[in-house]
Formats: structure tokens, sequence, C-alpha cells
């Protein structure tokens, strides 16, 4: 919560021209869209419907009310489609147990933003009588604080529709707060406020042809480049028509860029394309990996965070160093895990003990592929696995897809680390592959995975497996290279992990996978990128400042079959031979 | 007629005394007396006990040559690994022989063909249809608090119910989160002598009610996979209706229900013995919720692919892939040990049910749970000889105590066979091969 947006619901409510705000927005098929402007029908307009993630409906309810305020529930899980939860949000609607967590925490927000503690802070207005309706005072509340939790002004018939009920309740109860307590949880558990929609419009500049919402562009990009919704100033620049211009939009996004809450939305994504949603519960086994806990899990999701952020955004680094970067940040927990003796050099009593620091340039250590998140979080709970960090390196950093393993299959040699005659990863794996069904994937992911194989399944780093000296020599897609770092300068220098980065952001802002007609846009994406020398904030800016980010996109034909091998939303996943 | 509050909370304290002539008092003590001689029925009213539906998901299948009984039909005799089922034999059925049809489609293993068992059809992407229990909570659930609870006993919240693949039913990890939601606050004991509607719930139902308001304007703006998702949205505030309209009503009276005590919470872990520990609470707090008509539907997930036992490096799931079969006992060894201790919890909760007595009969026996398998044998992802078992007979609409022999059959009939007998209206079930409209007759009654 900032202090300039509690300020706001202070305000008189700005005159906001709702009248026809609704009912000219439209949903056109592409083809009408060209031909006329009369809306005949909505079946080929694409997925534009987006539910919030618990961290966009936490983030909205905090820049709202305040960040003191308690959610009192649970979501439910977020899936991951096509690699990102961005892109799961869009196939997502509300399930009965979800809607009742929805509605639990709407109540429990609610109650607390009317409290006789916060009501001076939250309520713009004093009612005349405590004990009856006010209906005055109910719509300035409710038009204050719904058009950020709508992320544009409430229409007219909405409006009308929260006073009355907060009206109501109030006479029905002899309470003006509990009405608006109530009026407010319906707007907490509304779709208007649990679901992003992009909404077209005809273009005025454009005979037949459409163009999003000035809203609408204001939340996709308030949610893109700070995960969280539209401030008052964005909102107003949608009011005046000023995200329909180039110079109009640069200048919001360089203010909102120039914001520190861009960091929360550079970290939200690529805590999202790293898939550290999982990190939280990742669950180790204690007695082969003692220094290994839910802290230290934690904490890694951290430091992998701060080495980002602190490359790409605070230095302005390229991106594809951070797969050979040596400085990165640690607490006593993760040094712990590393081996470091790491000096508290904190002021005493500081909250933050987080600490910079630069493995030493002959440290096995550098770049995100050696640090524990990576290491960890793509193994088992008491092993490593080449395979699991091979197949991981290829769909999260190169965007490659790995088929999952075929039916019928014996992996009995590859597992038994028992085994006399294979005693390392590598021996086993090689045996495995002698099955030529199973060679043709492997040969995807245990070259560049093995170059790991120093790193433990607890992220620890070891020379030795069952006594026997572990070799790293590995290759990816004809590179050869002897160790972990010479696997992250693979990966540095592959065309194709600068080129997936550009995929991941750009369908993270759009909430889908792109399709043909868009590909134009993010080849000149990816040469931008290239040419501005792998830039993050470059690229941030090129995508939203792009027409494209904004455009009409009809849907295809029919639902593509995609890959679930980076869903999470299936309950199990298999692990394929390590 | 002044108003009554059990359980006020601050919203309720305001509404204390501010509402009035709504409340209804109505004494009606239960007494076992009150069922008909064979506890399947309230004596007074004639009215029977409501079924009940479960659905067991327990990966990683069962070891080959240790689970078919030798015996065909009535009478059969457990095999090794389900004698841990010997002390409900009579009252559980087992199939054999079935089969998860690909139909050329990619095998994603260990989840295509739970999307078979549970929807009849493999996933088109993100497109999928209802499943199983979802059905049968449509025909069965609409009176309960919930139309159906879902657990996962190895702390995820994935469960395998939907209603469509954009609107998935997740599932409760925590056996405390679940005693929360269902004997919290909200829990009205059906065998209270007195029942006073709680106005507050008369505000919250109507509050719900006015979003639907809406929907005809908001449907209009969108394509036609959004409008299908946000009518999913609608068909959820419905159900929260649905359940505020039921808090309103006057339950009816339920022989063995009783509010379960409040467990300890556990910290999700994937070890076997704390798997095994929350199962045994959720098992309790199942019971007690479907005793007390909270709920007619339930899921269980049991988590089995991700147990592991203390300072070992390999989970069951990894088990099932590199352990040798023991050539002397013909079947892999550990995973054998992991299976039986899943069978036994599967014992212990159905015993759960069956402790909730009704007169000469139990929940259980108004239940019927149906337990099924991603693949037959895990070690190599088979998609025949699929084990399907049922615990319980629905009350009696299904004979139990048999062994029905389906060779090369699709595992949808079982599904088929317990839709027709909850009443669903259906002949058919599943798509391509794994389409079926042939019940098992052999144990319809």
């Amino acid at each position: 919560m900032t202090c300039e947006r509690r300020i706001t619901l202070f305000k008189k409510p700005r005159q906001i021209h709702l009248l026809g705000w609704m009912a000219g927005l439209i949903a056109i098929t592409p083809s009408l869209a060209l031909a006329a402007e009369k809306p005949r029908s909505a079946e080929t307009v694409s997925p534009l419907m987006l539910r919030l993630t618990s961290e966009q409906y936490q983030a909205v309810v905090a820049d709202t009310f305040g960040a003191t305020i308690t959610l009192g529930g649970r979501f439910e899980p977020d899936p991951r489609v096509d690699g990102l939860l961005g892109i799961g949000a869009s196939k997502v609607s509300v399930s009965t147990d979800g809607l009742e967590q929805y509605d639990l925490m709407a109540r429990t927000i609610a109650d607390q933003v009317v409290s006789k503690e916060q009501r001076a802070i939250t309520v713009p207005c004093k009612p005349a009588s405590e004990t009856a309706a006010d209906d005055a005072c109910a719509r300035q509340f409710l038009e204050s604080a719904g058009q950020f939790l709508y992320r544009r002004p409430l229409t007219d018939v909405e409006l009308t529709a929260r006073v009355a009920t907060a009206r109501e309740v109030s006479t029905k109860l002899g309470s003006f707060y509990d009405g608006l307590s109530w009026s407010l949880a319906q707007i907490l558990v509304s779709p208007q406020f649990l679901f992003r929609t992009v909404e077209f419009e005809p273009d005025p500049k454009r005979r037949g042809q459409l163009r999003m919402t000035g809203y609408s562009k204001a939340s996709r990009l308030s949610f893109f480049l700070w995960n969280a919704g539209p401030d008052e100033q964005l909102l107003e620049a949608a009011l005046k028509g000023d995200l329909h211009t180039p110079r109009g939009l640069a200048r919001q996004v360089d203010r909102m860029m120039a914001s520190p809450r861009l960091e929360q939305g550079v970290r939200a994504f690529f805590s999202d394309m790293l898939m550290f949603d999982e990190l939280p519960a990742l669950s180790k086994d204690p007695i082969i990996y003692p220094k290994f806990s839910a802290k230290v899990a934690v904490d890694s999701r951290e430091q992998a965070l701060r080495t980002i952020v602190d490359l790409t955004l605070t230095n302005g680094g390229d991106y594809r160093d951070l797969f050979v970067t040596k400085k990165t940040f640690l607490t006593q927990n993760l040094a712990s895990v590393y081996k470091i003796p790491l000096v508290n050099n904190v002021p005493n009593g500081s909250p933050d003990t987080w600490q910079a620091f630069e493995f030493p340039a002959n440290d096995p250590r550098g770049g995100l592929l050696s640090q524990i998140s990576f290491v960890s979080l793509h193994s088992h709970a008491g092993r490593s696995s080449p395979t699991l960090r091979g197949k991981a390196l290829r769909e999260v950093f190169l965007c490659q897809p790995v088929p999952a393993p075929p039916a019928a299959v014996d992996f009995q040699i590859v597992q038994d680390t028992s085994n006399p005659v294979y005693k390392t990863a590598r021996d086993r794996l090689n045996a495995h592959a002698q099955n030529p069904v199973c060679a043709g994937c492997h040969k995807l992911t245990d070259p560049m995975g093995l170059a790991l194989e120093n790193f433990d399944g607890g992220g620890a780093y070891r020379t030795t497996e069952n006594g026997v000296k572990i070799d790293t020599a590995g290759e990816l897609d004809r590179i050869k290279f002897e160790d972990a770092e010479g696997l992250g300068r693979a990966l540095h220098d592959h065309p194709a992990a600068a080129s997936c980065v550009v995929n991941r952001m750009s369908s993270y802002g759009l909430g889908r996978v792109t399709t043909r007609q868009e590909n134009q846009w993010i080849d000149a994406l990816k040469a931008d990128f290239a040419k501005q020398g792998y830039k993050i904030p470059a690229l941030v800016r090129r995508i939203a400042t792009s027409p494209e980010f904004y455009s009409y996109v009809p849907a295809p034909a029919a639902e593509p079959v995609r890959s679930t091998m980076l869903n999470s939303s299936s309950p199990l996943t298999e692990e394929v031979a390590k | 007629m002044s108003v009554i509050l059990s359980r006020p909370s601050s919203r309720r304290s305001v509404l204390r005394g501010s509402i009035t002539g709504a409340a209804v008092s109505v004494g009606v003590p239960f007494l076992d007396r009150h069922l008909n001689s064979n506890g399947t029925a309230l004596a007074e009213t004639g009215q029977s006990l409501p079924l009940v539906f479960g659905s067991w998901i327990q990966e990683l299948g069962l070891n080959p040559g240790t689970w078919i009984p030798a015996k065909v039909g009535p009478g059969f005799e457990n095999n090794l690994q389900l004698k841990v089922f010997d002390p409900i034999r009579d009252r559980m059925n087992i199939i054999s022989g079935t089969k998860y049809f690909l139909d050329g489609r990619p095998l994603n293993t260990h989840n295509t063909t739970l999307q078979i068992a549970t929807t009849g059809a493999i996933y088109q992407g993100n497109v999928s249809g209802p499943s199983l229990d979802v059905i049968i909570g449509d025909a069965i659930g609409r009176k309960t608090r919930f139309r159906s609870l879902e657990v996962n006993f190895a702390g995820r919240r994935q469960s395998w119910s939907q209603r469509s693949g954009t609107s998935k039913n997740p599932a409760e990890s925590s056996p405390v989160a679940l005693y929360s939601r269902i004997f919290g606050p909200e829990f009205r004991d059906p065998n209270a002598a007195d029942f006073t509607p709680d106005p507050s719930i008369m505000v919250h139902r109507s509050v719900i009610s006015g979003i639907t308001d809406e929907r005809q304007a908001l449907l209009k703006t969108l394509g036609a996979a959004d409008r299908a998702r946000l009518e999913e949205y609608f068909t959820s505030i419905r159900d929260i209706e649905g359940q505020l309209e039921i808090a309103l009503q006057k339950p009816s009276p339920m022989p063995s229900c009783t509010a379960a005590a409040q467990p300890v919470e556990m910290k999700p872990s994937p070890l076997v013995e704390d798997t095994y520990k929350n199962g045994l609470l959720f098992a309790k707090l199942l019971a007690h919720a479907v005793a007390c008509d909270q709920t007619r539907v339930f899921n269980v997930a049991t988590g089995a692919q991700g147990q592991r036992r203390p300072g070992s490096a390999s989970t069951w799931h990894m088990h099932t892939h590199e352990e040798p079969v023991d050539e002397r006992l013909g079947y892999q060894k550990n995973v054998f040990a992991f299976t039986n201790d899943a069978n036994k919890l599967c014992l212990e909760f159905m015993q759960e049910l069956d402790k909730m007595r009704e007169g000469d009969k139990s929940v259980f026996d108004r239940a019927l749970t149906l337990w099924q398998t991603d693949h037959a044998e895990a070690r190599i992802h088979t998609l025949d000889l699929t084990p399907i078992m049922m615990f319980g007979g629905a009350g009696g609409r299904l004979k139990t105590g048999i062994h029905v022999a389906a060779p090369s059959d699709p595992v949808t009939r079982a599904s088929l066979t317990i839709m027709q007998a909850y009443g669903v209206p259906i002949s058919t079930w599943g798509e391509l091969s794994n389409k079926t409209d042939r019940p098992i007759t052999e144990i319809m009654v």
C-alpha cells in the first residue's frame, strides 16, 4: 500500500463519464471488424479474460486499502500452461471451492476496511448516521475504491447496484458500515474484480478497425510492468485517451519504468519463467541433505531474484550474463549450503540479512544454473538428476519442449544407485541410453545436465559419487565443455537463450502464446534485444510501447493441443530416467 | 421471537437482535428409534438416508501377479496384495482386466490414464469435460453444504475433480483447514433440538445473488472461450447460493452425526508415515462430514508418487522404475511394501466410514468409493490389466463381494455402472475406444 494511493481515496471522486462505456465495448469477428462497425458475433474473439493470480490479487488489495489488510483465505492453485502461470491465468475459471475462498477473503477484507480502526483512513466520508443508510457517502466510497479494484471506473449500472446493496443491508441491519462492508465484499467476489478482462472498441481513427480500450491498455501495462493494477495517474491517462497516442503511452511507460515498482514486475516475470512458485513447497530428505530446509528453499528463490534484479535492473547488464555471473547475494543459511564462511557485516539490528557476495574466479559456482534454486528444484528428494536438470534447462531457458518418456520402458539400470557396475549418474544414463527408444530424448537433456553433477540434489558441491570422481564434461548443441562454468558460457552464447526470454516475456505480458500473425513483431523484438545489448529494461520498454502489445488478435479456429510438460496443473509429473 | 445465534462473529454481533421475525425454533431431538428396522431410512418419514459417492485415486498400480483373485464371481479370495482388504471382502468388488485406450494420442505417463479414469476421455489441451464425481454430485449432492470435498494426503492442492478443464476443484491439503470449513462456525448440527436461521446468512445470500444480476451484460462482452469460463464462475456462484440456502433450512436429522474433533496440524510431508497419519485425520473428518450430511461426494488423491521413507533417496515412484523384480518373490519388494501401506490406509479409511453406525447399517453401506489407479504396472507404465475396486454397495444399489473379469474392456465400464446406479441419466460414457455403453451387469441389482 502506498500512501499516495490511500490519499486518493479521500479525494472527491473524479467526474468520469460513464455513459456508454459499456455500450461501446464490443467483441467483433475480424472479418466483421473490417467490414462494418456493427457487432454481430463474439465467437472468434480470442480468450481475453485472465484470472488474477494470487500475487496480483494481493497487490490490488494492498494498493487500494493498505498492506496491513489480511486476506484470511487461500487461493486456488494457479495453473502453469505453456510454461507460464501468466498464460494459465487465461485458461481457468473459478471452481466452487475456489469461490468459497474468494467469498471468505472478500468478507474478511471488507470487515477490516470499514472497521473502526481503519475507516478514518479508508472511507472518504462520514455518514449522516451510523445506524442508517447514506447513499451519497456509500457512493463516494464505492466509486473511489471500486475504480482501483475494477481497474476502471464502475459503470452507472454497477455503481447503482453496489450502492443499492449498501442501502438495503444498512437499512436491514441498522448499520451504515455493515452495508458498506457487504457492498465492498460484493465487489471483491465479482468477476469484474477477479478477472482482468480485455475490451475492444471501434477505433475512431481507423474505420472498421478495433482498438483496445484505454482502461484495458492501462491494466495490461500495469500488470506487465508492476504485476499490480493501474495507479491513479495511469487511470487518468486512460480516461484522457493518452494511452491511444504513442507519445502518451511512452510517457506512462517511462514513468512506470522509473518507479521502484518495476522491480516487483521483473521479479514476478522471472519467478514465473523460472517456476519459482514450486520452491516454497520443495522438500528434501533431511537425512541425505541435512542443510537443506524450507528456509533455504525460500532464500534460494530470493537469491536468484536478487541476482537477476541486480544484474539486469540495477546495473543494466546483459541478460545472458545471468548464466555466468559470479556476483550474487547470500544469507547465512545459503552460505552454509555453499560452504562459504560468510562474515555477517550487516548493521546490528538490520532486518536485512542479505549480503552481496562474489564467488572467486576459480570457484565452480557461477550463474543461475549453479545456484541452489535451479539444481535443487530440478532434482529428486534424495538425489540429483541430470535428466531433470537438462530438461529444465531446455524448457525454461531455451523454450525447447522435451517429450515425455514413452510407455513400456524399463528404467531399472538407470536408477539403481547401488549398482556395483554403474556407480555414477553418467554410467547409469549411458547404460540406459543403450535402449534406442530412450536415447533420442536423453541426448536432448543429459549431456548438459551431467555438467551440473558437481552439485547434489540439495545444492551442495561434491566431487565424487559412490567413491568415483564425477566427470562433468558435456555438450550443448555441439558446443562441448568440461564443467558447469562451461555450460553457463555455452548457454550464454546460445542464440535460443535470448530468443526464449523474448518469447516468454511477450507471452507473459499478453497472457497467451503469440500467434503466427505476430511473428514479425516477435522477430523485431528479438533483433532489437540483440541490438541493445540484451538489456531487460530495453526489452520491457520495447514490448510495452509496441502497438502490437495492445492489438486485436482473433482466436485460432480451434483450440490447439499443446504440450503439458510444463503444466503443473496435473497432479503428477513423470520423473524420467535420471 | 428472539434471534438466537449459536456462534456469533463480529458481523453477527451487529446482527444480533437487529432482525426480528425471521427465526424458527424447531424441537426435533434425534434418536435411533427414528430409523427403520434396517437403518436405511428415517422411520417417521420413510425418507432414505442419502447416497454417498467417493473417488479414491491411488497412483502406481498394484504389483502384477499379486492382486487378481483366482476365482471370478462371488466368493472370491483376495490375492496377496489385496489380503489387507479381507475384513471387508464381502462388501467390495474387484474389476480386473480393464484397459486404457490412447487411440494414437501421446501418453503423458501417470496423467493421461487418470484423465480417462475420471472423465472418460483424454484432455484436448485445456479442453476437457466434467469428472465422474461432479456428474454424480449434480445428481445427489445439491442438498448439502458442500457439493463435494476434495483432499490430498500428500500436502498438495491438486485433485482429479473438475467441472471442466478450466474449473478444477482444488484439494484440501491440511486437515485443520478442512475441519474449519466443515465444523467451523457455519456448522449446524442436524440433530440439534432447536434450529434458528442465521440472519447474516440471509444477507450473505442476498449479496451473492446480486452478482448474478450483471451476468448477461458481462457475457455480451466476451468471446466464446471466455463466456464458457464466465459461465463456470456463475455456476460456482449458484453453488454458493445453494449452500447458503441450505444453511437457512432446518437440516434433516442424521443418525450418526457428531462434530469431529479438531485435528492437530501436521506439516505436509512426503514421508509414508506422515502421509498415513494425514490420511487418517482426513478419514475421520470426511467420515463425520458424510455422517452429518455436509457432503455426499468426496475425492481422495493419495499423492502416492512422491512418497518415500526417511533417509531413502528414492520415492515410491522411483522405486517402481528402479527396483529389480525379486526373482524369488516375483515382484518388487519395496514397491509391494509401499502399496501395502497405501492399501492399509484405504482400509482404515473405509472402516472410519463403517464406524458411523445407522441402525444395523453404516455410512459405509450407503456409500460407494471407487478406487482407480494410473498404470497397473507402474514399472513400465502399462495400459492394460488395470485394477479397479469398489468399496460399499451404494445403499444396496450394487451387489458386493464379486470379482468381475473384464478382459480388454475399457475402464469406463466401471464409471458408467456407478453413474447409472446413482440415477444419472446416462447410457454411454467416454470417448473413442474408451467409450462404452455396457455397464457391469454382474454387480447390478
